[in-house]
């Protein structure tokens, strides 16, 4: 049905009345209302053109938030040990002109460990270290853990303190006796809720008794299970569960040892240094036969990958949002020449070229940040995910996600600038009549 | 005078040389006029209306609107012309296919940066004046080729302009919609607003109180002329042809 046709109440008064001023141009609102309703006119088109700038969000956040969180928690871990650990590991040897790899010949020995606790001051505590992955049986239970075989001193080093029953003695390592201290990992497996202090256990076929478990450590700087271990006496271990050849009987995997909290690092290190060169008789010339670390450096290499990879990160980010920018760049020119017509008609009903020019900018740049925005969520979200399948804690980083949204809405700027141009410097007659 | 020319030329660059649109027109139109152009194909007449628009710019020629030369306005300047003094209808309605009634008629008061609710308040006024009351929010792929161009009209007028300009408004409708649109035309003229259409229809142009003629881009005659009254004649057609 038609509505009621009657001209002759127009007039004789002006049919409308008079325009109130208004601000003289059109408000940010109505431009953003615009531009969302162009949007969503081509919805998918919008969804498939932001879905560049949504993987390259989403992908830069994530990885950086489970980096940050990796790295956050080593930092963690260093922290944890104390940064006064100094490690003691086997070098490459020079023997005549034949260079040997690390480990050929057992230059690194229990006497070494021996000669830097009495030879050097300021320690808090040294231990030689022998580990091997061996098969661990309790009752109809078995586990393979690493065995470790170490000096008393090494509960002192790696800060283990006894959740129940104790840690064994001076005695009882000088004396080889077979009492093992269980990680909580092991203990578990093997004793499930039980308490293992006292119960039997056999290591490759020798038995030993339980004295105490570790409280628990979680995971180790490598992402390793600090808590699956069990530490027996240096010499139980070589005389009961390594078997090693004579030549090897005194040789250690590295020594343990940490400074007097407080101390100058870079003097006890070179005290250690100076010590095993000359125990190792090593002309002034001849480069060490041992490998000296501490965590602190292991911190510093750990950090400067953490920051390769932030520059690779950078570099995926920054060719997705190329890649997402001209697909923005690609639609909004397909959408001005679409809309000729609709920016003529704008033009005559007074619109300013700087009116047509802030729409179709808008519209690019709300489309970025459509993609942005969901890049975020997703990217978000995925830090989750990763974070709780690698057992990593999640940082997601604040200043990550600025930078995403920043970044967005600049990749719709720059790239929506010449389409939006365009649309602005049409002719308005040429442009009504495009068909 | 509410249109001055003095020698209005248009030529348009065409290869080699060039076609001339328009040529040496002078003229003076007093407000409150409805005014037909006519003449063949070709003549001039739509040129002549986007330059009387300000949709474009003569080659050479003097225009002044209410006494203002629009040669020296600047392009946001001539944009305000449009907006506040101006209002356009097209022969193919030109309405945008997302909008529904209400929202096109909007557009003109967006880019006054009017508030939202006075804009919906007066388009809602202005459907209501050109019969659309009843058809808000309709889209206009729903309405017909008559209640389309009624929305265009409505779009024109909500602004308040001085003087109404179509080309063609009644190219694409059958007679007896012409005839509504006619109608509507000279009731609005009645109320103050100046008109300039564009036709090559001399029925139509009988509802016109001038009639200018153009012939090869030259204005050939400028004469007043006493208009018929279409909503008569609307109201003795059989009530029962009535469609859109
Ligand atoms: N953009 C243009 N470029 C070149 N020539 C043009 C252009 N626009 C119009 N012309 C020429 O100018 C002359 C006048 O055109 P105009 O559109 O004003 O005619 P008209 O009287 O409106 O015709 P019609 O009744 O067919 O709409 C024609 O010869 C046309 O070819
Ligand atoms: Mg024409």
């Amino acid at each position: 049905m038609n509505a009621p046709f009657c001209p002759a109440a127009l007039q004789p008064a002006p049919i409308l009345p008079p325009l109130p001023p208004g601000t003289g141009g059109m408000d940010l609102v109505e431009a953003l209302r615009g531009a969302l309703l162009a949007l969503a006119a081509n919805r998918l088109r919008a969804v498939l053109t932001a879905l560049g700038i949504f993987i390259g969000v989403a992908a830069v956040i994530a990885t950086v938030a489970v980096g940050a969180g990796a790295r956050e928690q080593v930092l963690a871990q260093i922290r944890a040990l104390g940064a006064n650990l100094l490690m003691v590991s086997p070098g490459s040897v020079n023997q005549g002109a034949v260079r040997l790899g690390a480990g050929q010949r057992p230059n690194l020995t229990w006497e070494d460990a021996q000669a830097i606790r009495e030879g050097v001051a300021l320690l808090a505590g040294v231990s030689g270290v022998i580990r091997q992955q061996h098969q661990v049986v309790a009752g109809n239970m078995n586990w393979s853990t690493g065995i470790l075989g170490a000096d008393p001193d090494i509960f002192a080093v790696q800060e283990w303190v006894p959740e129940s029953g104790r840690v064994f003695n001076a005695e009882e390592a000088r004396g080889a006796r077979k009492v093992a201290v269980l990680g909580a990992t092991v203990a578990e497996a093997l004793f499930g809720d039980e308490d293992p202090v006292g119960q039997p256990i056999r290591i490759r076929a020798t038995p030993f008794e339980v004295i105490g478990v570790l409280a628990r450590k979680g995971q180790g700087p490598q992402g390793q299970d600090q808590d699956d271990v069990v530490v027996i006496p240096f010499w139980t271990a070589r005389r009961s569960v390594m078997g090693a050849w004579r030549i090897w009987a005194h040789a250690v995997s590295w020594i343990s040892l940490k400074v007097e909290e407080g101390e100058e690092m870079a003097a006890a290190e070179e005290e250690v240094r100076q010590l095993l060169r000359q125990r190792h008789r090593l002309a002034p010339n001849e480069p060490d036969d041992f490998i000296l670390r501490n965590m602190a450096e292991v911190a510093a290499t750990r950090d400067a990958s953490a920051r390769t990879l932030s520059i690779l990160l950078a570099s995926v980010a920054a060719v997705s949002l190329l890649v997402g920018g001209i697909g923005v760049m690609n639609i909004m020119l397909v959408s001005v020449t679409e809309r000729t017509r609709e920016i003529g008609l704008r033009l005559a009903i007074g619109a300013r070229r700087r009116d047509i020019l802030a729409q179709f900018l808008i519209e690019a740049v709300v489309l970025a940040l459509l993609g942005g925005a969901v890049g975020v969520l997703a990217g978000i979200g995925l830090s989750h995910g990763l974070a709780a399948a690698a057992g990593w804690p999640v940082l997601v980083q604040w200043d990550a996600v600025a930078l995403a949204v920043g970044v967005s809405a600049a990749t719709g700027l720059f790239f929506g600038y010449w389409p939006a141009r365009r649309a602005a410097g049409l002719d308005p007659i040429a442009a009504l009549r495009h068909d | 005078m509410l249109i001055e020319t003095e020698g209005l030329s248009r030529h348009y660059a065409a290869g080699e040389g060039s076609v001339v649109a328009l040529s040496d027109v002078t003229l003076g139109i007093p407000p409150g006029e409805l005014v037909a152009a006519m003449g063949p194909s070709g003549s001039g007449k739509s040129t002549f209306l986007n330059l009387i628009g300000c949709l474009d710019r003569p080659t050479s020629g003097i225009y002044r609107l209410m006494g203002e030369d629009v040669a020296r306005l600047s392009p946001d300047a001539l944009a305000g012309l449009r907006s506040r003094r101006l209002g356009f209808v097209f022969q193919s309605f030109h309405l945008l296919p997302r909008l529904d009634a209400m929202a096109n008629v909007e557009l003109p008061m967006v880019y006054r940066g009017l508030p939202r609710r006075q804009r919906r308040e007066r388009a809602a006024a202005a459907l209501d004046a050109v019969g659309l009351g009843a058809r808000l929010h309709h889209r206009p792929t729903q309405l017909s080729g008559g209640q389309q161009q009624r929305v265009a009209i409505a779009r024109a007028l909500v602004n308040g302009p001085d003087l109404l300009l179509a080309d063609e408004p009644t190219g694409a409708l059958d007679t007896r919609t012409g005839l509504e649109i006619m109608a509507l035309f000279q009731a609005l003229n009645r109320s103050g607003v100046a008109i300039l259409m564009v036709t090559h229809d001399a029925e139509v142009a009988r509802y016109a109180m001038r009639v200018l003629r153009f012939r090869d881009g030259r204005l050939v005659a400028n004469e007043r002329q006493a208009p018929a009254d279409a909503a008569a004649e609307l109201a003795a057609l059989p009530a029962a042809g009535r469609a859109a």
